[in-house]
């Protein structure tokens, strides 16, 4: 569709975006590489070769699999909660009620709320044992308070992020939800459908390639759920993502190496996510 | 002033060849129209010869002047789209005034320019309205509107009428000739509407596959097709292709006879058959008729015309109006 | 809706989204209803909704004490600056992969959606070193040049899918009319595309204006934005619960209100136009 002139123009006006990304994808990648084989520290002087042991190390650290396992948790548990929970959400909005518009707005709102202003405000004036509304609440209802973010770290930390994508996940399902003509619906229903049918067999295999957007987004920022973490529990195993962990590792320990090698533990996990979903969004795509 | 000639031009995408390499000559002032099914590669041909394609063989120049490699601005033609191509977000004036002012012109000569453009074409009380607000037709007259305060060499149209009713379309295409008359510009206008290409062009080429099939004035496209694919597309309705006997008595592979050229006769004829559905236009009756040997026609007759379904008839060919093809789908002449 | 509804149905459903929609509000709602308590009313047990002594001393009081103001225009700085740069970047990439298209554009646009999913903490340790070593810690062109690439991909992908919906006709025309290329983009392609190139800039400011990640790794005060004047409310326990609530509510008001007019973009822009 176009002439050599347009086509060299062309590609010259890719180069900046395609070398700006190229470069940030590389040149970190390439020096946490050679960081992760050096004993590397902000406190020491030299940064003598070490091989793997940094790995070794990395791996070996209780902290790494505590780690592990809460960010399986954390992006599993927020993943549930959210495309069920949207699910619902979106099925219910998409009925006929007195105004759509406003409470469209207000099921919305908790997505455009920064990460530090969500997890400090679920933290003091929700969660906590004393003063936190849910505790009141609870109170009221004449059972114990409880201690949310001392006793059920991690769960907390889930309620939060899921509170914080439960619009994103309702706004995708929902679009694709009114995307469904109502010919089907009724075509199905002629057929002798019920509404369960409807919603198995008609709504949910429509719905499935809002449900796999939904998932891959998510996927890819709660890997890296940072903000809420520090600002909640301040980290510890019970609550630690690889993210936090690894950051805890330069930020704190100034331990270069390790936190090298740790990042580079992360991409290739992250990887491993990453070559799946994408083939799964390409497919989709091409639809 | 533009001559545009087309030595060996080829044009692929890829493996998929458009067009196998072609020449054509284009006199200064002709009106020349590119027609054929769609897919021939007419719209392909009229984007090398406009530059907004690179040709893949082969030269193109204007005037004597090679533009094989010159970028689509300064070939000197002005094109306008099937889709009008307006910019939206400009008002009806600052569309017509947009090639000049990237041509750098003086405001107060691109206002004149641009006013006589509106008048011409009757927009001066749209010149402040936005394309949308525009029906097609006015749409349509913006797009030339653009196109001629250029003053090009040439003018490039791509299937212009097709977005538009039929009522429209007739009146559009008189002021295309109109402005033809007017302005005296070589002109190259590409449609499938064989209509169109009959009541416009000073001359045609008819394309196929990429390849030119025959050029000529529409009266010799007309009255001599070169081959069997002409002799279909030119004509409404279509020409009669008879095989058989019939077709191997006046020594050819096929003939062709156009339906006004068919004589009715309820006593007989060279042709016999029966009579099917008449179709009565009031100036005109088509009659479709079943040959004895399963063979159909079309017979055209002048005004009111009776004859009952299933009525036999006869049909004798005008005198000297029978076209021969040989196997190949050649004329014989 | 080509059937009538039942009234008592749909009086039922009104209550329950209703209802739901203001669960999930709730904490905004309370916290922007505690920024105007005195904070003895803030803790009071049991709490008190909306009668209290409305008061505005805690903007007030957050405006004086905590240089507010510097952590504000930083956040503006950060996300206008990020998202200026980023749209330098990403027009004329996605006018060629929108109107100049190769076998390999889709590649090239799932290799940058690829990107996105390198997790920040791969980068964070030759970042911050160097971030140390070139001065670029707490400075607000480093983090600007961060935000900038984290959301490159996004309005890449935002603007292809805007500017594939443009008739390419169009720019032949401007081709043809004698605009050069770029005038052809800044003066017939953008203009066309402003809604789009409108909603990729409030999403991205979005995006910009809440990112947590590296705002609070890479900085400490000079640029530090919002999103960390509010992480630093975390540290002393026993909080100001009416000044926090106060310091919450600006931050987060001006992003509620453009993305409550953005929404609809939103979703687009989000899942790189998978869905509309």
């Amino acid at each position: 569709m176009a002439t050599l002139h347009t086509k060299s123009a062309a590609r010259a006006m890719m180069a900046p975006a395609v070398i700006a990304l190229f470069v940030w994808m590389i040149v970190p990648l390439a020096l946490t590489l050679w960081f992760s084989t050096l004993r590397y520290s902000f406190y020491g002087i030299d940064t003598p070769f070490v091989g793997f042991e940094n790995y070794t190390y990395f791996l070996t650290d209780p902290r790494f699999l505590s780690a592990f396992q809460n960010t399986l948790i954390l992006v599993l548990g927020v993943l549930f909660v959210t495309v069920v929970g949207g699910t619902l959400i979106a099925l219910l909005l998409d009925q006929a009620f007195f105004g759509q518009s406003a409470v469209r707005l207000l099921v919305l709102a908790p997505f455009f709320v920064m990460p530090t202003v969500a997890a400090l405000v679920w933290k003091n004036m929700m969660m906590n044992p004393v003063y936190g509304v849910i505790s009141q609440v609870l109170a009221a209802l004449g059972l114990p308070p409880v201690d949310w973010l001392n006793n059920y770290p991690l769960l907390s930390i889930i309620i939060i992020v899921a509170w914080q994508w439960l619009p994103f996940a309702t706004l995708i399902l929902l679009t694709s939800l009114q995307s469904l003509s109502e010919d089907q619906k009724e075509a199905a229903e002629m057929d002798g459908a019920g509404p369960l049918s409807i919603f198995f067999y008609i709504t949910l295999p429509h719905m499935k390639r809002a449900i796999t957007v939904v998932i891959l987004i998510q996927t890819i920022f709660i890997l890296s759920i940072y903000a809420e973490i520090f600002v909640t529990t301040g980290g510890g195993t019970s609550s630690s993502n690889l993210t936090f962990f690894i950051a805890t590792l330069i930020q704190l320990d100034g331990d270069v190496g390790t936190a090298s090698a740790g990042g580079i533990v992360a991409v290739i996990l992250a990887n491993i996510v990453s070559i799946f979903l994408v083939r799964l969004v390409g497919k989709n795509l091409e639809a | 002033m533009s001559a545009i000639t087309l030595r060996n031009v080829s044009k692929r995408f890829g493996d998929v060849v458009i067009i196998p390499g072609l020449d054509l000559d284009i006199r200064d002032g002709e009106f020349v129209v590119f027609v054929g099914p769609s897919g021939c590669g007419k719209s392909t041909l009229l984007r090398l010869i406009a530059g907004l394609e690179d040709v893949s063989g082969g030269a193109i120049s204007i005037d004597g002047r090679d533009v094989t490699e010159t970028p689509p601005a300064r070939r000197g033609l002005a094109m306008v789209f099937q889709s009008y191509a307006l910019y939206p977000h400009m008002s009806v004036g600052a569309n017509i005034a947009f090639p000049l002012k990237m041509a750098g012109m003086d405001k107060a000569q691109i206002e004149k320019k641009v006013q006589g453009a509106a008048a011409t074409l009757n927009l001066t009380d749209y010149l402040h309205r936005k394309p949308r607000e525009l029906s097609g037709g006015q749409r349509q007259r913006v797009a030339i509107g653009r196109a001629i305060v250029r003053e090009p060499n040439g003018f490039l149209f791509d299937e212009p009428l097709s977005n538009l009713d039929a009522a429209l379309r007739v009146n559009m295409r008189l002021e295309i000739s109109e402005l033809h008359q007017q302005l005296k510009t070589t002109m190259i206008y590409v449609t499938h509407d064989q209509v169109e290409a009959m009541t416009m062009a000073d001359k045609i080429v008819v394309l196929n596959r990429g390849r030119v099939e025959q050029v000529g004035s529409p009266l010799e496209l007309y009255e001599h097709p070169d081959n069997l694919f002409v002799a279909g597309f030119i004509g409404s309705p279509k020409m009669n292709l008879v095989t058989g006997p019939f077709a191997e008595r006046n020594g050819a592979r096929t003939v062709g006879i156009r339906p006004e050229h068919l004589l009715i006769d309820r006593s007989g004829g060279e042709l016999t058959g029966t009579a099917g559905v008449s179709e009565h236009l009031g100036s005109d009756t088509f009659i479709h008729i079943r040959l004895d040997d399963g063979q159909s026609l079309t017979a055209r007759a002048p005004g009111e015309f009776r004859l009952n379904h299933g009525e036999r008839v006869g049909l004798t060919p005008e005198a000297g109006r029978l076209h021969r093809f040989d196997e190949k789908g050649a004329a014989i002449r | 809706m080509a059937r009538g509804i039942s009234p008592t149905r749909k009086i039922g459903m009104t209550v329950l989204a209703w209802a739901v929609g203001f669960l999930i509000f709730f904490p905004i709602l309370w916290t922007v209803l505690t920024s105007f308590k005195t904070e003895l009313d803030a803790i009071a047990i049991p709490p008190k909704f909306l009668v209290f002594d409305w008061t505005t001393e805690n903007y007030a009081a957050i405006q004086e004490q905590r240089n507010y103001f510097s952590f504000l225009m930083n956040s503006i700085y950060l996300s206008l600056g990020s998202t200026a740069l980023g749209l330098l970047i990403a027009i004329p990439a996605a006018w060629a992969m929108a109107f100049s298209p190769t076998k390999r554009t889709k590649d090239v646009l799932l290799w940058m959606l690829s990107t996105k999913m390198m997790p920040a903490v791969g980068a964070l340790v030759p970042i911050t070193i160097l971030f140390r070593n070139f001065g670029l810690l707490d400075s607000r062109i480093g983090l600007i040049v961060i935000l900038c690439l984290i959301n490159l991909p996004i309005i890449v992908w935002m603007l292809y899918t805007y500017f594939k919906e443009i008739p390419g006709e169009i720019l032949e025309a401007a081709r043809m009319d004698g605009a050069s290329l770029v005038k052809e983009i800044t003066q017939v392609l953008t203009p066309m595309a402003l809604p789009g190139i409108a909603s990729t800039i409030l999403l991205n400011v979005i995006l910009a204006w809440n990112e947590a990640f590296w705002t609070l790794l890479l900085t400490t005060t000079n640029a530090a934005p919002l999103s960390a004047f509010i992480a630093s409310f975390s540290s002393p326990q026993g909080n100001f619960y009416a000044k926090l609530s106060a310091a919450s509510t600006l931050a987060i008001a001006p992003i509620l209100i453009i993305g409550w007019f953005s929404q609809k973009q939103l979703v687009r822009g989000l899942t790189f136009g998978a869905v509309k």
